[in-house]
């Protein structure tokens, strides 16, 4: 209870300060994570619109590898960028480890299954109510996808904004492919696990409250522009 | 006024429709003139969904053929359109929802947007033409259907029980419309469940039962002395 | 088809940009160390020092000494700072390292209940602790994570005649994390512990643990800082790395590990000695 009460006092006492380096860790966090939804988007949009639009053999089985790939173990997917992405692996030469561009790209790599598999259940569901109608109307394949993608963008905002939500909460991957270097590859969740390896629980926790803070306040900002959008456009 | 007129008549050649292997429809053998108000109707199952489907060009028989007119050689889901039980509206106003099947058709904004909003008036909502589509009451939505559909001109019209889902004041706005439809020129095909919907809106009844065209005549005829001992079944349960 | 080629090469494009780093043309170097380096608050206090003196920027990813080797092995780190002669000896011997520098000692500490279950509090003799400790069965937290922390752990306990794989998982508990989560651990266990003294100087989640021996010569723990072979990796920044180990070995890095110092106690102390270690 005592150390919940500090988590607070130390949250607000960060906050209030404008902690160059509480600064410096949160822009880093949103920076890598929304780099990394924006690829996931990129990626995963259109894979999971022509899985949910097209038949072809084999189509359940990615559905089913889609689906399960969403639960994909953060530290597997570091662990294995890492070896990528390692001067004794392949993509050596790149020079990405321990930098902001590797935590990016296990995050895209967590990520777009996430984006894709629910893009497909968004529209997949949304194709068996509007398949006829937009066929009747006229519509060819590509101009229908746009139209559902268009009447379905609410939905498919609200599966971004999961995506980033869990980009930005894990910790396994970006910890090992970045390396947590102070100022240079730092986010919100690996400081966490700094401090909480250092013992210090009521900065870590601190750190814990403005990271959740900061998803909420994302999500509500998404509410309230997909209600003022309904509104105007149902 | 409906460049197509040589559209017609539709001519289903032995179409059968299985499913699984499991036949729904068989050997369905007719021909669709203009003119007529072409009402389907049958027992649940009959296949009238099915039958108006395959007309309509979005089911593809497993056998036999759906041919048009000889002369036309265009794509003919162009000149037609079809309104369904539960209408469709998109994620915007009632006005765009009926310009979007104009601007499929390649129809610049302005035209489309005057186009849009005299069919909105004809259909009694010109007043809430910028209304959310998906925020109105299901009448209401399915008058926006039948003006997109109607703002296309089709040569034909299919309506697959258009009031089923509507209370009765809706219901009879609906007939209003799909009569002034027809008046404009277009051949309309629907299906109902409402026997008296039927014996208002019908020319000649197309009577399916199991899969089969059973009987073929004009309304009138069919209501008063249906010839065949399935129809007479049907008159029988559905007057109940 | 020809649309999906193109949005492929943008989307390909677009993921470019926002993964390659923007060339920073900084001089930096990446420091592979131990997590017990990191978490004394060291490299908080000397870095800064060495980055005005010599515009270079030192990262230090910090990871169990184990792991910190690996990294050099592989050649994903510039200079290699540990504290497991032993490993490190066989690093350079191996080819992975070019050179090794002693820099500085700190030791290792028993932290235990104020209980002291084993009555071995204030003792100079580690080793006969340990024996005690394991013959009153008195709970232990270990490391387990092959750290330079474990690796002494474990030579003190074979000094000491004890075979702990048999005790694993009763009083021996063997926890695979840093140095940290051990002491959280071990607060909530309310268990003996070895740890560095700049770790437990920093720990702020005590509970009811306190020093229970320290000063044994046994519990000296020696730092090296090696250079990553160039001759292996070819794209090591052999210069900028060359500079930061010459400025720990200098009089004046020496003197500032000196002086980091911790509620008025010293952590570190050089013994950098010219004549070759």
């Amino acid at each position: 209870m005592h150390d919940i009460a500090a988590a607070f006092a130390a949250a607000l006492r960060m906050i209030g300060e404008l902690d160059a380096g509480l600064l410096g860790i949160v822009a880093l966090s949103i920076k890598v994570s929304l780099a990394a939804v924006a690829i996931a988007t990129l990626l995963g949009l259109p894979l999971g619109a022509t899985v949910a639009l097209s038949r072809f053999p084999g189509r359940r089985g990615v559905i089913v590898a889609l689906n399960a790939l969403m639960g994909l173990p953060p530290v597997v997917v570091g662990l294995f960028v890492y070896l990528m992405l390692s001067r004794a692996g392949p993509l050596g030469p790149l020079g990405l480890l321990f930098t902001p561009g590797a935590m990016i790209v296990a995050q895209a790599i967590l990520i777009t299954p996430i984006v894709a598999a629910l893009t497909r259940q968004v529209l997949e569901d949304a194709w068996v109510e509007y398949q006829e109608q937009l066929l009747s109307l006229g519509a060819p394949p590509r101009r229908a996808l746009w139209t559902l993608l268009w009447d379905t963008r609410f939905s498919l905002v609200t599966v971004v904004l999961a995506g980033f939500g869990r980009a930005a909460a894990e910790v396994g991957a970006v910890i090992m492919v970045g390396g947590n270097i102070d100022g240079v590859t730092r986010v919100m969740t690996t400081a966490i696990a700094l401090e909480t390896s250092k013992g210090d629980l009521p900065l870590a926790l601190g750190l814990g409250l403005i990271l959740m803070t900061l998803v909420l306040a994302a999500n509500a900002a998404a509410y309230a522009l997909k209600e003022a959008a309904q509104r105007r456009f149902g | 006024m409906h460049a197509g007129v040589s559209l017609l008549p539709l001519v289903l050649d032995r179409v059968s429709y299985a499913v699984n292997g499991t036949a729904l429809i068989h050997e369905l053998n007719l021909t669709l003139s203009a003119g007529s108000r072409t009402v389907i109707l049958g027992p649940n199952g009959a296949g009238k969904s099915l039958a108006l489907r395959l007309c309509h060009g979005l089911l593809k028989p497993t056998a036999g053929r759906v041919r048009w007119a000889g002369a036309f050689t265009g794509d003919p889901m162009r000149r037609q359109a079809m309104v369904f039980q539960r209408p469709v509206m998109l994620r915007r106003s009632a006005l765009a929802n009926v310009a979007y099947g104009l601007k499929l058709a390649g129809m610049g904004r302005t035209e489309r947007t005057d186009r849009a909003r005299s069919m909105l008036d004809r259909v009694g909502l010109l007043g809430l033409a910028d209304r959310p589509a998906r925020s109105m009451s299901g009448g209401e939505q399915q008058r926006v259907a039948l003006a997109r559909a109607w703002a296309l001109q089709p040569v034909v019209l299919f309506l697959d029980e258009p009031t089923a889902s509507l209370d009765p004041a809706a219901s009879r706005a609906v007939e209003a419309i799909i009569q002034a439809i027809h008046e404009a020129g277009t051949k309309i095909v629907m299906t109902t469940h409402n026997l008296g919907q039927a014996r208002r809106l019908a020319d000649e009844i197309l009577f399916l039962d199991r899969g089969r065209l059973v009987e073929r005549t004009a309304a009138n005829r069919f209501f008063s002395a249906p010839a065949t001992p399935e129809a007479r079944a049907f008159l029988r349960e559905e007057s109940l | 088809m020809k649309l999906t080629l193109r949005f492929l090469l943008a989307a390909a494009a677009m993921t470019a940009m926002l993964i390659l780093p923007a060339q920073a043309q900084d001089r930096f170097i990446v420091v592979s160390s131990t997590t017990s380096t990191q978490d004394s608050g060291l490299f908080g206090h000397i870095l800064p020092l060495f980055k005005a003196r010599s515009g270079i920027d030192v990262r230090v990813v910090a990871q169990g000494t184990g792991q910190a080797l690996d990294t050099g092995r592989r050649g994903d780190a510039d200079v290699v700072f540990v504290h497991d002669k032993a490993a490190e000896e066989k690093f350079v011997a191996d080819g992975f390292g070019s050179e090794r520098r002693e820099v500085m000692y700190n030791d290792f500490i028993l932290v235990g209940p104020k209980s002291d279950p084993a009555k071995v509090a204030g003792s100079k003799d580690i080793v006969a602790s340990f024996t005690n400790i394991a013959r009153a069965n008195a709970p232990f937290a270990s490391r387990g994570d092959k750290s330079g922390t474990h690796a002494a752990e474990l030579r003190l306990w074979r000094e000491a005649g004890v075979d702990v794989e048999k005790n694993r998982g009763t009083w021996y508990r063997e926890l695979g994390q840093g140095m940290g989560p051990t002491l959280n651990t071990a607060a909530a266990m309310n268990a003996y512990v070895l740890a560095d003294r700049g770790t437990w100087l920093s720990f702020k989640n005590r509970a009811d643990l306190a020093i229970a021996i320290e000063g044994d010569r046994r519990l000296f723990n020696q730092y090296g800082v090696m250079l990553v072979n160039p001759t292996r990796h070819a794209h090591v920044k052999k210069d900028l790395g060359m500079a930061f180990i010459d400025w720990l070995t200098s009089p004046e890095g020496q003197k500032t590990i000196a002086d980091y110092k911790i509620s008025g106690e010293q952590l570190f102390f050089p013994n950098f000695r010219k004549s070759g270690t």
